[in-house]
């Protein structure tokens, strides 16, 4: 459903898509997924939202909660030590997954608490660095229109602060153009303290040139926060290459468990932080009227943490790894660019006489495929995403509809709800067929 | 069962009572549900007997939404016309989903209501003269 209104008109026919064939996974990947065991006919495309789970990620926990179920860090026993060590290692596999030091990366409930770490430990609690000439009080903080909202609303929460070290402090976005790709103006970074920015939009699927948005930022002395959550599931990161001050990402968006995240900090960043939840394990010394702190990452790593999720999370990139990031790539390309050529062939019968755009299906974000990832975002004219997505459900196919959790994005597109499908290993050619047969068939009936 | 059955779809092709009424004693102004952009405002002309409200003469709506949102817009209006105030007040989400016949989801059973938010919205906001 499409309103009038929006200040960018983003929306528009893909006309022509080159479509790749290069399919590199088939319907055995299936099989290391077990919810296909229990729903055989499942096309799952919001993989955006949360990934499906691979076996060895379930086994991975399942070992630990059957074989060495103990706490970590504080057991002389054989158990404790072991699950010590697994904890410890999936902080490596973690790290060297993102290539960063084990000491830099903290285990968090999902990028949205990474976030808001970030936001508690290290912005409101840091004097700013490097003030903006003539600049008021408090921080300008850069980030994106289309920042999922778990990116937005921290950054709000700290313009409403009233501590002294932000006081005052303002957002500034960036727009995105038609083709779903940022606008960055001239002197922008001159004119924020920081910036937080996603590394793929979640709704247009854009990839951002982080790298050179960094170095850029980093001439101007601007540290930088990147979302990754969209990203790592399907390409190569690594922090040391894009020099990011901070970096986070949730852990089931790429197979792991639910209740894991992950928060990259550069360690001179994590100096500069104070802990924000405190308690146990985040402690060295504790006495009647102070408490000495831990050493980082365990600073902030306060009670007993999410043992399984994160040995869950280390196997989940293990196994991510060994499938080949070139694979990977050309594998979802396929998927991607098959699923735009096919929709834009797809007709739409106009039935409202007022309706004044044109009839095709609309597709968001860039038409190159080279420049997204992921995922494909689409709009029917006069046909509400909801019902698109419960149409598709009737066939088994599982599609989001609605904001996806950017709504200044969409109210920035001049759209209420948009159709998103988003892809992972396991979807196949077959998946595409689907989903094409499903949406003629919504045509159909609507 | 599918939620789109015929008589659904009839109602959100071609829905009832579509359009604001030009005589009205009761609006309710645009309700809608920022979750999925769907909106709906509903027009009330009720007939007074002895200077106390009575019956539904005439209902008319107006919106934009999905399918389960318009075609129960379609159907309430149409089940409301006629019906003695209290009556209506007294209609529940029940009323919406019997009138529909089918079962819904959380997320869609607020596409559905919207109407009914909107319909208790101008019985609550009193008469406009």
């Amino acid at each position: 459903m499409v309103v009038a209104g929006g200040s960018a008109d983003v929306a528009r026919m893909v006309i022509k898509i080159k479509c790749h064939d290069n399919f590199m996974f088939d319907q055995s990947i299936k099989k290391e997924f077990p919810i296909f065991n229990h729903h055989p006919d499942l096309v799952y495309l919001d993989s955006a939202a949360t990934a499906l789970k691979p076996q060895c990620v379930i086994d991975a926990m399942n070992k630990y909660y059957t074989e060495y179920s103990a706490n970590v860090h504080r057991g002389i026993y054989a158990l404790s030590n072991r699950a010590t060590a697994a904890y410890e290692q999936a902080r490596e596999d973690v790290a060297s997954f993102i290539g960063a030091h084990p000491s830099e990366i903290i285990f968090t409930r999902n990028a949205t608490e990474a976030i808001n770490l970030v936001a508690y430990a290290w912005l409101r609690n840091h004097p700013l660095p490097f003030p903006l000439k003539g600049g008021g009080d408090g921080a300008v903080i850069g980030l994106s229109i289309a920042e999922h909202h778990s990116n937005i609303v921290p950054w709000q929460s700290v313009v409403k602060c009233q501590l002294s070290n932000v006081k005052g402090s303002t957002l500034r976005y960036l727009e995105v153009d038609a083709n779903g790709e940022l606008i960055i103006p001239d002197h922008y970074f001159e004119s924020i303290n920081f910036l937080a920015l996603t590394h793929v939009s979640n709704v247009l699927g854009t990839v951002n040139p982080i790298k050179e948005i960094i170095k850029q930022a980093h001439e101007h002395h601007v540290p930088v926060l990147i979302d990754a959550s969209q990203s790592v599931p399907h390409m190569k990161v690594d922090v040391g290459d894009l020099d990011c001050d901070f970096l986070v990402f949730s852990g089931h968006k790429l197979g792991g468990p639910t209740g894991i995240g992950v928060l990259y900090a550069k360690s001179s960043r994590l100096q500069e932080m104070e802990p924000f939840i405190t308690g146990g394990d985040m402690i060295r010394e504790v006495h009647r009227d102070y408490s000495v702190w831990n050493d980082v990452p365990h600073k902030f790593e306060a009670g007993t943490p999410h043992i399984a999720g994160a040995i869950g999370l280390a196997a989940a990139v293990n196994w991510l790894k060994s499938l080949g990031w070139n694979d990977i790539r050309k594998h979802e390309e396929a998927i991607l660019s098959n699923i735009s050529c096919q929709l834009s062939n797809v007709k739409f019968e106009n039935r409202s006489a007022s309706w004044q755009m044109k009839t095709e299906n609309w597709i968001l974000g860039p038409r190159e495929i080279e420049k997204r990832s992921g995922l494909i975002s689409f709009n029917f004219p006069n046909i509400h995403a909801h019902d698109v997505a419960q149409l598709l459900d009737e066939q088994n196919i599982a599609i989001r509809a609605g904001h996806h959790c950017a709504m200044p994005l969409h109210e920035y597109l001049g759209l209420v709800a948009s159709c998103r499908a988003s892809v992972w290993v396991y979807n196949t050619e077959e998946d595409v067929e689907r989903l094409v047969v499903g949406i003629k068939s919504v045509q159909k009936r609507l | 069962m599918s939620m789109y059955r015929e008589q659904i779809l009839d109602h959100y092709k071609n829905p009832r009572n579509r359009g604001r009424l030009d005589d009205f004693t009761h609006y309710s102004g645009k309700v809608s549900n920022p979750l999925c952009g769907d909106e709906v405002e509903v027009w009330v002309q009720m007939s007074i007997v002895n200077c106390q409200l009575s019956n539904i003469v005439a209902i008319g709506f107006d919106g934009h939404g999905c399918a389960i949102c318009i075609a129960s817009a379609s159907l309430l209006t149409e089940w409301a016309k006629e019906k003695e105030i209290q009556e209506v007040e007294q209609m529940t989400s029940e009323t919406v989903t019997d009138l529909l016949g089918i079962s819904l989801t959380p997320v869609r059973l607020k596409c559905a209501l919207l109407v009914r938010d909107a319909l208790r919205e101008a019985l609550s906001r009193g008469v406009i003269m």
